[in-house]
Order: structure tokens, then sequence, then C-alpha cells
């Protein structure tokens, strides 16, 4: 096998980024009013991307399946927003933020992409701050920071527990400036349900408008996805609702690889599941566990009556409570990563330690940073997820320590890029979390509102150019040719398929399904025999949904039903790629623990013998198996070591 | 956290099939649902019934479900987010209600947010005022450095008060004018509080109330309906910071 381009320069690291930007092409101001690009997807990555592209005089096509840009998932991140700018002077760089990334991606990812992102991170301050991004303060005027998981600086950077709405907002901001001035035009409400291909380049994409039904065809000189995650393929997580994987799904049918399919993060601090009608989950801000402490019972009796709610976690004293990663990674005690939290949590859970009704769940608890700090400072840092919290559950967290578990929250894996973000489609590119390049196995908290901002603000506008600077001679993208023609054909296909299929069983019900068996087998540990069965089951599993899917409605009106049924068929195949290669993959590394692969004392065990690539899964057509390509992921500056917390 | 299970409520909702259909109210009855769910999975149960039913399932505009996004805008018993304090529809729970209750859950009605099927409603009119001026007009890069320019604690706060706005459109729905001020307020208050807002104050607050009042929203009677029903409880100090900023422009003109 040949090996693979990822356009990385050959000169040190420090000076990658800098080299490049000198040798990639620019585009003149006259030629790009030429050139379109459509951006889909509105989130930080996308709204950043669509925004810069305009100003610098591209024609933008923006989409997105809310009714605005503002709502995009983004939105939703709390804590906060990394950036090597070391304003604490306590001894932060570009460097410590590369390698605490690249260590907390359990070395999974880019040299060359981490570098590069902790390099233009203190830019993303700056730019959100002239936009007027409300970001916490302190009392001298400065800039306020805190700590999160894997880290031992301060860094991150907040508006209170709403940093990823703030963040979003000075984005939508930028966005709009570019609407009005017509150099933006935004689709709201649109669907992205294929790309096209002409001549082996992307040149545009078919789209659904969600309020009529019509199914429409769109032109451009390249196309942008920045669709996000595909985390609801397990149906309960932290994603929005509509979020999902179709684009990424779409890209990889056209030929576009999809890489480390089964790099999920299972966020430790979640709203636990409350019974079988629940729709979500609902995320606690991982900047909790600054001032929070985890614990469960000592013994197991106290945790028994917890469970039975014969007493209160207030009854059980100091000395009776185990706060177990403390205990066991006294170093970094409860800002250990992510992927670590949540194993333990899981761990003490399974031995039979775990609260709530369930018995799957454990305390966050803030008695003590309240007692030391007093309640209104934990209110000024936390008031918005109290209460939250308070609203979910009916329990008051100043006064009863919160209960979390662990939750599906981000994916790592996503298309496969090089250094310019392009996928192995030429003029497709892939931003955010809907590529792969920069948090390897695991993402450390605050690092992807960073990554988001980091690939639209200021690293596509520049990587675009090189490959749009050879299409200046392309004429306007004519959309009346067979390529669009057979494309719109297939979508409209499919979409009649589905909403002909008129079965017995609605959406939600294969949904469900799928998201328990991806849980099971797919989840926060896995073996060889469960991935096995978890892809037979898939496999029958997406059998029974062409045959019996019942999809109501009109195809011509709003139909949020065959949405989900598309999204739903595409999840079912992202699940069974996902089991497929957790299954190739028999290493434990990050977010993906494999039982056959863990140390003596139970932590997870890399095999960078044998798997230190990205694996870039080829689709072969429906019925064959997808082909494995490796990328190997070269580590020049940083030695692999097993990662500890301790 | 003990699940009380509802045996049966009954929901009567507006249904309408597109703008131009004419509308109606239709009851349904629903059961079994834990007080511990969230009004929405009540939705999605009776939705889930309605599809096995053979009949339309209810559209109802919702994303993520953890009241901040802004895209769920039902009005439930007669209030907007239903009858619950700083929530938006989708943290609402069914502890708020009782065995045997019949809620009402109708669109947010106003003129300029036309309904769409159903529940759901067009909020191009917020975009158009955003677009209008909800922003300051800086290009990617060639910034200062973040903290080039101290911002006091207090005016960071307040700036962040305002923009913690979701965009949802309750203060419309809430208000017998059905005017957006508050909406306005947020924006044009948070960029007045902070130093880089400034420059360009006077054009924004004239562009953007100019362009409220051209997409037919209401004038501002200072009820306080909006303050008392926003989600994310924004002041309407704010809309007297809107005031100012728009007279300035004015007598400036």
């Amino acid at each position: 096998m040949s090996k693979i381009d990822n356009k990385i320069p050959a000169v040190p690291l420090a000076e990658k980024w800098s080299k490049h930007k000198e040798s990639i092409k620019v585009v003149s101001p006259a030629n790009k009013r030429k050139l379109d690009v459509i951006v889909v997807g509105t989130g930080l990555a996308g709204a950043s991307a669509a925004a810069s592209l305009a100003e610098l005089g591209y024609n933008v096509h923006a989409f997105c399946y809310q009714d605005s840009p503002r709502r995009a998932h983004s939105i939703s991140a709390q804590g906060g927003i990394n950036a090597a700018k070391n304003y604490q002077n306590d001894n932060d760089s570009v460097f410590r933020l590369f390698f605490d990334t690249i260590k907390g991606g359990d070395y999974r990812s880019r040299e060359a992409n981490v570098y590069r992102l902790a390099e233009v991170s203190p830019n993303i301050i700056d730019q959100c701050v002239a936009q007027g991004v409300p970001f916490a303060r302190e009392y001298g005027g400065t800039l306020a920071n805190r700590s999160f998981g894997g880290v031992l600086v301060s860094r991150t950077f907040y508006a209170r527990g709403q940093t990823g709405q703030q963040l979003l907002l000075g984005a939508y901001g930028a966005l709009n400036r570019q609407v009005a001035k017509g150099s933006v035009k935004m689709y709201t409400r649109h669907e992205m349900l294929d790309v096209v291909i002409v001549d082996g380049k992307a040149r545009g994409i078919i789209a659904r408008d969600m309020v009529n039904g019509e199914v429409k065809r769109f032109g451009a000189h390249a196309v942008v996805v920045a669709t996000g995650g595909y985390g609801n393929v397990f149906f309960l997580s932290t994603n929005a609702m509509g979020c999902n994987g179709s684009a990424v799904w779409q890209c990889y049918k056209k030929g576009a690889w999809f890489a480390n399919p089964c790099f999920v993060q299972i966020h430790p601090t979640c709203i636990p599941v409350h019974g079988d009608q629940q729709s979500k989950l609902t995320l606690m801000s991982e900047s909790l566990r600054n001032d929070g402490r985890v614990w469960v019972p000592k013994k197991k009796e106290d945790a028994e009556k917890l469970q039975k709610g014969e007493i209160s976690p207030n009854d059980i004293p100091d000395e009776a409570r185990d706060f177990y990663l403390e205990r066991r990674y006294p170093s970094y005690g409860n800002l250990v990563p992510r992927d670590v939290a949540s194993r333990a949590a899981k761990e003490r859970c399974d031995a039979g330690f775990g609260v709530n009704n369930t018995g799957k769940a454990v305390y966050l608890d803030f008695k003590y940073s309240i007692e030391r700090l007093g309640k209104d400072v934990i209110e000024a840092r936390y008031g918005n997820l109290f209460q939250m919290y308070e609203k979910i559950t009916d329990v008051d967290p100043y006064k009863e320590p919160m209960m979390i578990y662990p939750a599906i929250h981000y994916t790592m894996g996503g298309l496969w890029v090089d250094y310019n973000l392009m996928t192995n489609i030429p003029g497709l590119y892939a931003i955010g979390e809907a590529n792969f390049s920069d948090h390897g196995a695991n993402r450390l908290g605050a690092s992807a509102l960073m990554q988001g901002l980091a690939d639209g603000y200021f690293v596509l506008p520049y990587t675009i150019g090189d490959y749009l600077a050879n299409e200046i001679m392309t004429p306007k993208i004519d959309t009346s040719i067979p390529e669009f023609e057979e494309a719109e054909k297939s979508v409209t296909g499919r979409l009649e398929k589905l909403f002909n299929i008129k079965g017995t069983e609605p959406v939600d019900h294969f949904h469900k399904e799928l998201g328990h068996i991806m849980w099971d087998y797919v989840g926060m540990s896995r073996n060889a025999e469960g991935l096995k069965t978890a892809v037979e089951k898939m496999k029958k599993l997406k059998k029974e949904f062409w045959a019996n899917v019942l999809v109501p409605g009109e195809m011509s009106n709003v139909n949020p039903e065959l949405e989900k049924a598309g999204r739903v068929a595409d999840f079912i195949d992202i699940g069974i790629l996902m089991a497929q290669d957790a299954l190739d993959r028999k290493e434990s590394c990050g977010g993906h623990f494999r039982e056959e692969s863990v140390t003596d004392e139970g932590e997870a065990k890399r095999d960078d013998e044998d798997f230190t690539y990205a694996s870039c899964w080829e689709y072969k057509g429906e019925d064959a198996e997808p082909v494995l390509n490796k990328e190997d992921l070269e580590f020049e500056n940083v030695a692999l070591t097993q990662r500890s917390y301790k | 956290m003990a699940d009380v299970i509802l045996k049966k409520i009954y929901v009567k909702v507006w249904r309408q099939n597109n703008v131009r259909a004419k509308g109606r109210f239709e009851t349904y009855e629903v059961e079994n649902i834990s007080q511990g769910s969230s009004f929405l999975e009540m939705l999605d149960i009776l939705n889930d019934k309605l599809i096995r039913e053979g009949k339309d399932p209810i559209a109802f505009d919702h994303d993520c479900r953890e009241g901040i996004c802004g895209t769920c805008s039902l009005y439930v018993n007669g209030r907007a987010h239903g009858p619950d304090r700083d929530i938006t529809t989708c943290q609402l729970h069914m502890r708020k209600f009782n065995e045997g209750e019949t809620i009402t859950i109708e669109p947010w009605r106003a003129g300029a947010f036309p309904v769409i099927k159903d529940l759901m409603v067009d909020r191009t009119a917020f975009e158009k005022i955003q677009q209008a001026g909800g922003f300051v007009s800086v290009n990617t890069g060639g910034v200062p450095d973040g903290n080039a320019i101290p911002i006091g604690y207090e005016d960071a706060e307040e700036a962040m008060d305002a923009a913690a706005c979701i965009g949802c459109g309750a203060c419309v729905a809430t208000c017998k004018n059905s005017s957006a001020m508050l909406f306005v307020a947020a924006k044009v208050s948070q960029l007045a509080k902070l130093p880089q807002g400034k420059v360009e104050g006077k054009r924004r607050a004239k562009a953007m109330v100019a362009k409220m009042d051209e997409l037919g929203f209401g004038g501002c009677t200072n009820t306080g309906a909006c303050e008392l029903e926003c989600p994310k409880g924004i002041s309407i100090s704010h809309i007297a910071r809107l005031n100012r900023e728009y007279l300035k422009a004015k007598f400036s003109d």
C-alpha cells in the first residue's frame, strides 16, 4: 500500500504552519468573487468559516437544518475554550497545550495538526473579544481563566456556563454581517442529503427544503462539511435531537474516507438516566470538577440504602465516603481526563457502589467548596448549571450532592482530512467535529470550541485558497448536468422508498434499539466477541428497518419523521462501521477501551507497536465490506508513554 | 428521584397543516406518563401513539432539549414555555401537571411569526433584525490582544446578562403588542456595555429598531410581561438602555 499523503510539510514542528502558509497559493480578490463555496452546518466551525470566507470575497452558500444558524449544537457547550495565552503566568505555552492535547488524546492524533491548533489558539480569544463576546473578567478588567481536566495550568476562557453560546453568537454575528452584505446566502431549514462529485471533484450538494419538502441542487467550486459528530448513533447522548451523521456518511459513500469511527467520548458528568421515557441526556459541565468532589460510599450497605432512598447522601460522614478519583489519581484527582473519569465511575457502579435508584450514578459534591469559598462564589461560577440540574431532577445541588453518570458526548472520529482539512475527494473539506484530526482517541475539555473556531477562522480560509487557485478558470457550476440529475434522483428515490415502506414501527423504535446495541457492545467497554455480536445485531436491525419502518405524514410538507428516518438509516450503517473499527483496534486507547488490553492495575493499555495509525475506512459498495487504509502516525517531538494521571 | 406516574392526561393542541390552512384545536388522551419525564418527552410519546394509529404526528420545534438553543417554542396553559419560571419548554417537567388535567398547547401567536405547521412558527424576522446590526463589524484577523482593552467586572457581567438571550421569541409571544423590544434590547445593551460595541452603537440601535418596526412587531408599553416569561430572566432594564441608545442616536442625527 502506498503511503497516505497528508500534505504535512517536512520541516521542524514549530515551523510547519508558517512554512506551509508561505508555500500554498492565494486567490486574487478579483477571482474570489467568481468562486462559490458551500458550507454545510453553521456551528462554531461552519459559521466562522462561512463568515471568514465571505469576508475574503468568496460567494458563500451556507446551510443548516435548524431555523437559525444560532441554534447549532455548539451553543450547548458550557465550560470554556482553551488557549495558550499564559495570562496566568503559570508556565503555559503553545508547546504545553500541544503536549497536553497529544497526551490527552492518548497519542492517536497528528502532531502537526495539534501543534497548529495550539499555535492559533491565542488568536481565537483575541478575535472573540473583538466581536464583543462577554468573557468572564477579573476585577482589574483582564480576562479570567479556569482549569479543566487533564491539564495542570489554567488556560480555559469562559462566559459563565454558556461559553459555547457566546462564541457561537459571536460567529453568528460575523455571519449575519455577511448575510446582510449579500456575500453569504443563508439557507435555513435545509438538510444536505448528498454531495455531488463531478470528474472526481466535489461540485455541489443536494439538499431538502424541510418546510415544503422540495429536493434542490446547489453547485459550488468547493464544499465544506461542518456538520458535527455522530454521537446520536447511541440514541441517548448529550447531542441535540437533530444532530446526525448523514452529511458525513453521504461523503463517505461517495468515496471520502471515514477515520477512526470507533473513537467516541463518553463524558463523565451527565445527569443520570431517569427511566425508559427519556429522549436525551443533559451534560453538567466538566468545569464543575474544579470545585466538586466525586465520591461513592465506601460501604456497600450504604450504597444499597441510598439506592432504596432510605438515607440521604448527607447522612454519610466524610470517613465513609470513597473519593475514588482522588484515591486512584492523587496528582490530577477530580480533574483526570474524561475517559479516565468515566471508566472509574463505571468501575465503582459495576462493583455495586453506585447510587440513585438504578445504582448507576455517583456523587459530585459541592459541600466542601461551599464551606471553603461560600455559596455566593459557587453560585457566581456555576449558577446556571445548578439551576438546570434542579429543574431536571427536582433536587437542590447547593444542599445535596449532584448525581452524575457517564454519557455519550462527542465523536473524535470523522472524515479523514489532510493538513489542508481537505478529504481525499478534491474540493471536499471537513472541519470541526466532522473531521478526525486533532483529538486522537480522547478530546480534552474546552478543546472542541478551540478546534471548531481554529478550523473556521484561521485554518480553512488559508488552505482552501490552495485548491481554489486552480479553479479560477472553472465557470459557475452548472447544476443541470447528469451528475446533479443522478444525485437528485437517488436522493428522491431513497426518500420515496422510506416513505413507502409503511411498516408498523415508528423510526424511534429502531433508533432506540440501535442505541441499546451500541451502548451494550460498543460503549464504554468493548471486547471482540461483543463487537462481533453488535455487527450481527445491527445488520439484522438494518433489514428490519428497511422492511418495517413507518413514516407518516406527507413528502411535500414539514415531516420530522421522514427526516429522522433518513438519519436513522445512516446511523445504523455508521454503527456497523464503528463496531468494525473497534474490532480492528485490539488495543485500549483514550475513549476506546478493549477489555483484552489492560495493565496490571486495570488501566487502559495502548499497543504502539501495532496500532500507531489512524484507521481510514473506504467505502466499497452497499454489499461489500469496507477497506481499511492506515495512516501511520509519526511522533517526532513527544515520546510515546503510557498515560499516567496518578 | 421517585417517579410518580400520571395515569391519564388530556392534551388540547393547535393543529394546522400549513401557513395557508385553517387551524383548529384537537384533544388527545395520553396515558402513563412519568412525572420525571420532560414535557417534550410526553409529546414524543403522544406522537408515537398517533403514528401507530395512522394519524399525522404533531409538528413542534425542538433541538438541544437543555434550554439553550432557543428552538422550542410552545405556549402551554396560556404561558410561554409553560407553568414554571426561568425555563424553556424543553426543561419543563411533567411534575408540574396533575392527574386528569387538560393541558392546552398553542404555537407562539404573533403576526411576525407565521405558523409553518401545527406548533412550529417561522422566526425568520428575528434573523433579519440581527442581520440589520446585531454584531461588531470586525473581520477575522488583525485584532488587538484580548487583554489590550480592560473591561470592568461589572460591565462584563451586565453584558453577559443581556447576551444570555436565546432568541426563542417568548417575549414576543407573551407581549400583548407582540413587541420584540426585549429581544432587540438584549443585543443592543450587550454591545453598548462593551468598548468593542460602542463604536457603532448609534447605527446599531437605529437599524435594529427600524427593522423591528418594518417587520410588523408592535411597540413597547412597559407591561413587563416579557421579563416575567423570559426563560433567561433578561431584565427590562435593558429596554431602558436600548431606549437611551436609540434617543442618543436620534438626537445626534
